[in-house]
This record gives C-alpha cells, structure tokens and sequence, in this order.
C-alpha cells in the first residue's frame, strides 16, 4: 500500500459573480514510502492548489469545493477535521514553501519556530528543545546554529532562511514531506546546495517527498516518479528516465522543447509550445492542451481523452501521442 | 455531431479570443467595478438625494426660511417651541422659522462647503506634492532640495490643529463661511500634498517610468504623461473621503461660532450650533441637521471606501 | 574584422550608503559594479549572468545610463556616452532601447498598445504624421507576433508572454542598434520563454540587432549568447565564446555556476559530477579582499587568492579571458580542490544594512539621466 494515495482531487473556486474556477481537476498519483514524486507544470496547473488541498490549508468555506480522496494510511486528510488535521501537519506531514521569509514569523527569532515545533509535536522543552534545534539546524547545514536560533528571519539570508524552514519541516522525521518550488526564489548556486540538502534527507531519513517545481532540470535530477500537469489534470506520469527518453504527451515534449539546454549547440532553435497557459479547452468539452497541439487531430475534441497505460506505470492522456519508438496505428 | 462541432467552434474561438472587443482602460475597469459594488451602490443613492436636495432645495421648501411665520406661537425664552404639525412637519426652530425648509434649503450651503473646503484643500495640495513628487522622482540634487524644502513647510501646516488655524484665520478676516471653508481646505493641504508625493515618488521608480526614460522621452512629459495618471487614485479617494469629514468640520466650525453668524442663510452646521441652547426643550432642533450630516459624510465615505477597492491595482485580479 | 558596438572601460557604480535622520551621512558605498571592460560586437549577442547581486542589472542600466556610473567611459559607435549632454544624450536613446525583466510593471497600465508604442516615435520626431505612424506600429505587432487588433488594449489584457511581445515591440520600433535585455524570460512561463527566445534571434536576424542579454540563466544566456560574461561581486571574473565557455570553463566560479544548473535529462544529472559552493554571496558593500571569490572557491590557495585581486587576462590564442590566478593549474589538475567552510556572510547588522542600502540606493538613483 502506498504512503499516499491521492484519487481524483478535484478543487473548485466559485466567487460570487465570477466564472467557477476549476483549479484541479480529477488528480490522481500516488507517493511510496521514501519515494520522491514530482508534480511538474507551468503556472495555473493546479500544483500547488493540490499541494494545498493535500495539507488542509485551503480556506474550508466561501465556495472552495474539495473532491476525491488522499488516502495518508487510515486517514483521508482531504475528509479529516481540523484538530486531527493539525496533529499530522508538521508530525507527519510537513511542508515547504517557496518563499521562505513570509513562511517564518518575522518577529520571532529562528530558534523559538523551531523549538515551537518541538514543543507542539514531540513534546520537548527547554533546554533540550534548544539542544535538539541546535543539532537540526546543524544537520541542514546552518552554520554556527547556537548563534542563528537567536536570529531572526530577516538577518538569514534566502538559502539560509530555506535551510530553517527544511529544520522546521523534518524535526518530527515526518513520513511524508511536501515540497513546492522550494528552490524557484534561489540563485542556482543555492538552489544545488539546497537540492542536494533534499537529496541527503530523503536518502537518510527515509522520508517520502514530493517535489513540486516547474523546472524540469529539477526534475530530472531529483523525482524517481514524474506526473506532469497541466490545466488541473495529470496529462503524463511516469519513472524518471522513461518520461525523458520517451516523452508521449505532446506538452511534456513541448516542455522538454522549451528549455534551454546547457549541452546543446549554439544556434539551435527552441521548438516552443505556440499559444498561452490561457487557451484552454476546458476538460469536460475535450483535451485543455488541444488549442496548443500540434498533433490535434479530430478526436482531441469532444471529450476529455482517457488514461492510456503503457508498460512501467507509464501512463498518459492522449489520443494521439507521441511515439519516438512506434508509429501508433491511426 | 452537433455539439461536437459546437466545441470545435469553440476551441476557434479560444484562438481567436475576443477580437471585436474594444480595449477596456484601468478607469471603465473601475468604474464597472465601482457599480458592482453594492457599498457603493448606497453610498451613491445616498449621495444623489443629497445633491438633489441641494439643488432643489429651495424650490420644493414649503416656507421660506427666512420667514418668522410662528414668531407668535414661539416663546424660547419660556421654553416654548412648538413641534412638528400637519402643516409644519418638523416643527419650528427657536425663532419660529420653519424647520423642514431649513433644511432643505441649508443642504446647498453645506455641500458647497464641503466642496469648496475640499477644493482648496485638493488644488494646493496636489499642486504642492505634484512639484514635490516630481522633484524627487525626476530632478537629482536640485529636485531633491526642492522636494526637502516643500515637504518641510508642508509638515509644519501638519503640525497646526484646525480649530487653532480657523481661529486665526477667523480673527484676521472675521468670522464668515469663507473663513470656514479656507480653515478647513487649509488643513487638508498636508494630506493631499504628502499622498501626491508619496505616490509619485513610488511610480518615479518603477519600471515603465525607466522605459520612457530609455525610449528618450522628456522628463516632464514622464512626470504628466506617466506618474501623474498612475498616482491619482489614491488622491481622488482621498478627495471623497475628505468631502466627508470637511462637512463635519466645517459643522463643527460653524457650530463653535467661527462660521457665518448670519442666521438668514441656513447652513446645517450653523442650526445645530444654534440648537444646542433648546436641547432640553426640543432635542429635535440638533438631531435633524445632526443626522444629515452625519448621513452626508458616510454616503460620501462608503463611496470613498468602494472607490479605494475599485482603483487598488492590487486588488485587480 | 568584426566591428564593435559597445566598448565598456573600467566602469563602475557605486551606491552611497547613507545613514542619519536630518543630514544624511555616508558610511560606506555598495560596489554594485566595480572595474567591468567589455565590448559587444556589431551584431552579436552579448551575454551577461551571474547571481542576484552581482551587479549585471545595474551594470546594464549603466551603460545605458539609465543610473549614473561613478567613472570609467561606455563608447557606443565612437560616441562617448559618460560625457555626453543631456540633450544629445536623449536623442542618441532612439539607438539603443531595453527589454525589461517583468512585463507588467514595465509598460505603465493606463496607456494602451498604440500609445505605448507611438510615445517612443513622438519623443524622436520620428514617423511623421499619424497614418504614417500607424503604418510603422502595425509593422513591429507584426514583427513580434501581435495581431493589430492589440493596438486598442491595454497591458492587463495580455497574458504575460504577450506583454512582453509589446515590450519588445515598443524597442524594435525605434529601429534601434542595441537592444539591452534585462532577466527577458525570467518571469515567464517555460513554453512561452521559448517563444520569446526565438522571437529575439528571428528580430536579430531580420533586423540587424545587437544585444547584451543579462540572465541568471546560464542555459538561456548560452543558448542565446555569441559571447558570455560571468560577474561576480560587481566584476566579470571569465568571458569567452559561449561554446568556449561550455566545452572549458576556466574559472572556479564559472564551474561551479555550470555545475549547480539542472539539466532536464536524467542521464545526464545522475553522472554529473556537482560543486557545491559553500555559503552566500558576500555582501557588496564589504567585498572579500583580493580575489572576491576566495572566501568561497574550493581551488583558493593561501595568500595570493586573499590577498591579490586577479585581473582579467586571455588564456589561450583565442578570446577566452579569465580572472583566477591558478587558472592554468587548476585546469592541468595540478591544484585539487578543497573542502571550502562556509561563511557566516548576512552576519547581523552588517551585510543586512548593506542590502537595505543597496535596495534604497536602487530606488533613489539620484534620477534616471535623461
């Protein structure tokens, strides 16, 4: 049984007077223990509402509608209440956002948060709180940890404010740690320390991870299993190195297409994906990439397509792939 | 096959997006929203009655206001005021002139303070932090000493309690509405100048203001073809809010006996400055002018506050 | 013989770092850019990156000079711009525009397409009369990718790829020879960057145009880039051709710069060998002495590093210019490198006033010089 086991989250926004807003649409992945699992998509894919939903942290009224199921053990933290919901966030679950200084109180110095968490989840107080933040603090790379729990947020810089965050997401070795564009406001000499600091968590705690980013970079060189969204739906999942040898979904080729590449040659054009995040299909009335496609074909309209299973839990939703290995039969 | 080609249709029309359309500017943005807004759907209503009011005041007044038509009938002296009757419905004031057309007719007079108060208050302090503000924004060294020395003489008129200023002025050009509606635009300066600046030199900084400047455009064109547009919402709420309160205060002048003491041109201020002496005998005499200022001043302050949503970029979605 | 463009001397910018309530008093001053040659050659692209606060942004805006240098010259076609009047300096703008890093803030909301396009033509005298212009306008939408009926919207009802197209369009249609892109894709989408990266090389092309490109980006600066500088702390420390660059990066930090970017190809990622830097960015305001780097390369050796600022200098036959010392042992394998422990650098009081004086000092540049 997987450690979490997300089916069909959809999440709704309806606001007065506005169009009701389908952020997720029917999400479905699952998480095994020590597994890192990455949720990869552009802005308006729905991947940090998913995140959100999974955490609790959606505002539970004013026409937020959660759907589905996220099965964390017994529990459904999507059905969960409030007071069981707050016992798992951080003890079991933990969480770490993008940007880390409006994720940490500015008033309180940085070793009261963590000592906090201590506190809240494991019982621990004084100076044994204090000598077990020193030592979390110590292990995510913080130097000089004694001196930092005295700081406050403001006097960390943007790596070292991550750093804090991560102390204060992993201080209950939480079985499942959720993780969105943990690295996007990072210059990417930090952003490798920070990966790397992941990396070694996840290897030597056991814990799962899912990662969720819009570079693919990250990606490739993080996640064992890969979901790409887009416009609220899973449109590809699978293994790593499956997914970039043998991208089937036209947006994950557009995507690999898109970026840049260290190691290609100069003058070598960019195969961008025409169009924007705006021209959406909605789901129900065929595929939502249709209008950017240049594989549509006549079938992409109509109705939503369906989850076609390859081998390897390779799984995408097409109905005219891509195929770099066999011409699909039309 | 027809919804299908329906949704086909309609994945054209995703391409093609709404090409007939006519662009649609930041103000008619606001604006719609501001109609959207029941807040200030009431204060507007409120604000149309008011200003009707005004304007017809005089004419739909049933007696003339001036007329001491229950002089017999009024003793204030005895603590006799009679109250309201079918054929005066509020009632007489302390010298037998009838209530309901004082009021209607002292409508006008307290709008026009309100707005003339606001004017003097707006034009000199726009003008003021408009130089300020472009000073700083634009003008290196020399902008910058002058955007000190403007500012500074502007938190000095800060530092000056109103009532303080309106006294002086009243002792130097005696004791008249004029002297009201200069003491409380005076006092507003400050607010309107520092806003202005604030905003200016906030807009002087950002982006596109560098994109003029890199386009080769003039620096007085950038500072009224850029940051002044982009810095007037929050004055043009301010304006509304301030109608408000300089109705208030202008009462509150009047009502101290700094404004008109002329009884013969009615002003809602002034009434209830004069009712204050029959409040055990007819309490009614100050609720009424009271109640439209105070109702006055929220419509103008719930217009204020719709306004500063509609016009708020950060509210935008 | 390629011609050049853009010859940077010596430039420098620096930020007073100001204090006190009534008179300010200056305590120091942040070293934005400190001592950057270069030259842009007619036609290519130039491409600048480096780290938030290594100064490349402010290092643009100086050339241009959008913010005033403290010294050294920037010669653009032979004319000296550092001394150049107010006046002519305005109407040599037409030749040489900037992209901006957001697309929002830098088109102002309340102008719509055509007059945030004609503002340019109008402020240099150019296009005569109305229909004329019109003419000129329909013609770079139609460069950049925009359907005429734009020209009546205003910035908030593009997505933001689609602002950045008129941003690019309110450059192009001055018909400029230099075209200054600051983070261009940065704040974009994946799949739209790409567009515009494309759109950049196609106007090149059509169009003649040179551009320095300024990124955090390695890869986007690369794939777009005939020749790429790396800053750090306010300095260039390597520039080279940017295959040059890829195939051998020479300096320590170029290395590492290189190492730390993902790759989308697991292949790749899972074989590559990775150097973590220790620690933050030094402050600007108090650079490491010597090399600036010293305090944080895993190649520094004793004393020459800390207390010997390198120069730039060309290794090799080619272009390829480097400021490391050990440049050449390093590369023969001769110096290994070491564990490197960190810094503490936003130490208190000091480096957090020097950002906030950084910040303020990019807000009040002392006006932009028109």
């Amino acid at each position: 049984m997987p450690l979490l086991d997300v089916k069909d989250l959809s999440v709704t926004f309806a606001r007065r007077g506005q169009r009701t807003v389908r952020a997720v649409d029917g999400v479905s992945f699952s998480v095994e223990a020590g597994e890192v699992v990455g949720l990869v998509g552009e802005s308006g894919c729905g991947k940090s509402v998913t995140s959100l939903a999974l955490m609790g942290l959606l505002p539970k009224q004013r026409g937020v509608t959660i759907g589905g199921s996220a099965m964390f053990g017994d529990t459904d933290l999507l059905k969960t209440d409030e007071r069981t919901m707050r016992d798992i966030r951080g003890r079991d679950v933990a969480m770490i956002f993008q940007d880390p200084l409006s994720s940490l109180n500015p008033v309180i110095p940085i070793g009261i948060q963590v000592t906090e968490v201590l506190t809240r989840h494991r019982g621990l107080t004084g100076a044994k709180a204090t000598a077990e933040a020193t030592d979390l603090l110590n292990r995510v790379g913080i130097p000089d940890p004694t001196r930092r729990l005295k700081e406050y947020p403001h006097q960390l810089s943007g790596g070292m404010r991550q750093r804090a965050l991560i102390a204060m997401a992993v201080a209950c070795a939480p079985k499942l740690l959720i993780a969105d564009e943990p690295t996007t406001a990072l210059d990417v000499t930090i952003q490798a320390q920070i990966l790397e600091l992941l990396r070694g968590l996840v290897r030597d705690s056991g814990t799962a991870l899912v990662m969720i980013t819009h570079d693919l970079g990250v990606v490739a060189g993080m996640c064992d299993t890969v979901n790409v969204l887009y416009a609220g739906r899973v449109v590809e999942s699978a293994r790593r190195k499956p997914l970039f040898a043998d991208p089937r979904h036209p947006y994950t080729t557009g995507l690999l297409g898109s970026v840049p590449r260290l190691d290609a040659g100069k003058g070598e054009r960019l195969h961008a994906i025409r169009g924007s995040v705006r021209d959406v299909l909605p789901w129900p009335d065929g595929c939502a990439f249709a209008p950017r496609c240049d594989r549509r074909v006549d079938a992409c309209v109509g109705e939503p397509p369906a989850l076609v299973e390859g081998v390897h839990r390779h799984a995408y939703r097409c109905v005219n792939p891509e195929s770099r290995t066999v011409e699909v039969p039309s | 096959m027809s919804t299908k080609t329906d949704k086909i249709d309609r994945l054209g029309e995703l391409t093609a997006a709404k090409q007939d359309e006519h662009g649609v500017s930041l103000w008619t943005e606001a604006f719609r929203r501001v109609r959207r807004n029941p807040t200030a759907l009431v204060g507007i209503a409120i604000l149309v009655i008011f200003v009707l009011v005004a304007i017809i005041g005089p004419w739909v007044a049933p007696y003339s206001p001036t007329d001491f038509i229950g002089k017999g009938e009024v003793r204030s002296g005895q603590g006799i005021i009679p109250g309201p009757s079918a054929e005066h419905w509020l009632g007489y004031d302390h010298q037998g002139r009838d209530e309901l057309s004082r009021l209607l007719v002292g409508a006008r007079q307290t709008l026009l303070v309100g707005i003339i108060s606001t004017l003097i208050g707006l034009t000199i302090g726009a003008l003021v932090g408009g130089i300020a503000g472009a000073a700083a924004g634009l003008g290196g060294r020399v902008g910058r000493a002058v955007d000190s020395v403007l500012m500074r003489i502007v938190d000095m008129l800060l530092a000056l309690p109103s009532l303080l200023l309106a006294v002086s002025i009243a002792a130097l050009l005696g004791a008249s509405l004029t002297t009201v509606m200069i003491a409380v635009g005076v006092v507003s300066v400050p607010i309107f100048a520092r806003l202005l600046r604030g905003a200016m030199v906030a807009q002087a900084n950002s982006d596109y203001v560098l994109a003029a400047t890199s386009l080769g455009v003039k620096r007085t064109k950038i500072a009224i073809g850029h940051i002044l547009p982009n810095s007037l919402a929050p004055v043009i709420v301010q304006a509304t809010l301030t109608l408000a309160t300089a109705i208030i205060e202008a009462a509150a002048l009047s009502f101290l006996g700094l404004g008109n003491p002329d009884s013969a041109t009615p002003e809602w201020g002034l009434m209830l400055a004069e009712a204050q002496r029959f409040l055990d005998i007819r309490p009614g005499l100050a609720i009424y002018p009271a109640l439209g200022i105070i109702i006055t001043a929220l419509g103008f302050t719930l217009l204020g506050e719709a306004m500063r949503e509609a016009l708020d970029p950060k509210l935008r979605k | 013989m390629t011609e050049t463009l853009v010859e940077v001397d010596d430039l420098k910018v620096h930020f007073p770092i100001k204090r006190g309530v009534f008179l300010d008093r200056v305590v120091g001053h942040v070293k934005a850019v400190d001592g950057v040659d270069l030259r842009i050659n007619k036609g290519e692209t130039y491409g600048l990156v480096g780290e938030s606060g290594c100064g490349k942004s402010t290092l643009g805006r100086a050339l241009l000079q959008l913010t005033p240098p403290t010294g050294g010259r920037v010669n653009f076609d032979g004319t000296e711009l550092t001394t150049l009047p107010a006046k002519q300096l305005r109407s040599m703008r037409r030749r040489m525009q900037m992209i901006f890093q957001d697309p929002m803030s830098s088109l102002d909301p309340r102008q719509n397409v055509e007059s945030i396009l004609t503002e340019g033509l109008q402020a240099h005298g150019l296009g005569g009369d109305r229909t004329e212009r019109r003419k000129i306008i329909a013609k770079s939408l139609d460069a950049v990718g925009l359907p005429q009926w734009a020209l009546s919207r205003y910035p908030h009802e593009f997505s933001g790829g689609q602002r950045q197209r008129i941003g690019i369009a309110r450059a192009v249609v001055l018909n400029p020879d230099l075209i200054v892109a600051d983070e261009p894709v940065s704040a974009l989408d994946v799949s739209i960057q790409a567009q515009v990266i494309n759109l950049l090389e196609d106007l090149q092309e059509e169009l003649g145009l040179t551009y320095l490109v300024i990124a955090h980006d390695l890869a986007v600066v690369k794939h777009i880039s005939d020749t790429v500088g790396v800053m750090y702390l306010g300095a260039l420390v390597e520039e080279a051709s940017s295959d040059d660059l890829y195939r051998q990066p020479l300096h320590p930090y170029t290395r590492a710069l290189m190492s730390a970017v993902p790759v989308p190809d697991p292949e790749i990622e899972d074989r590559r060998e990775r150097i973590l830097l220790a620690g933050d960015l030094p402050s600007p305001a108090n650079p490491p002495t010597g090399c600036r780097f010293h305090t944080r390369c895993p190649w520094a050796q004793p004393t020459r590093c800390r207390d010997e600022r390198p120069g730039l200098r060309i290794i090799g036959t080619g272009t390829h210019r480097v400021a490391c010392h050990w440049a050449e042992q390093i590369e023969s394998g001769e110096i290994r490198s070491h564990a490197v422990k960190a810094e503490l650098i936003a130490d208190g009081a000091g480096a957090r006033d020097a950002h906030g004086a950084l910040e303020t000092a990019l807000e009040t540049p002392g006006g932009p010089v028109v």
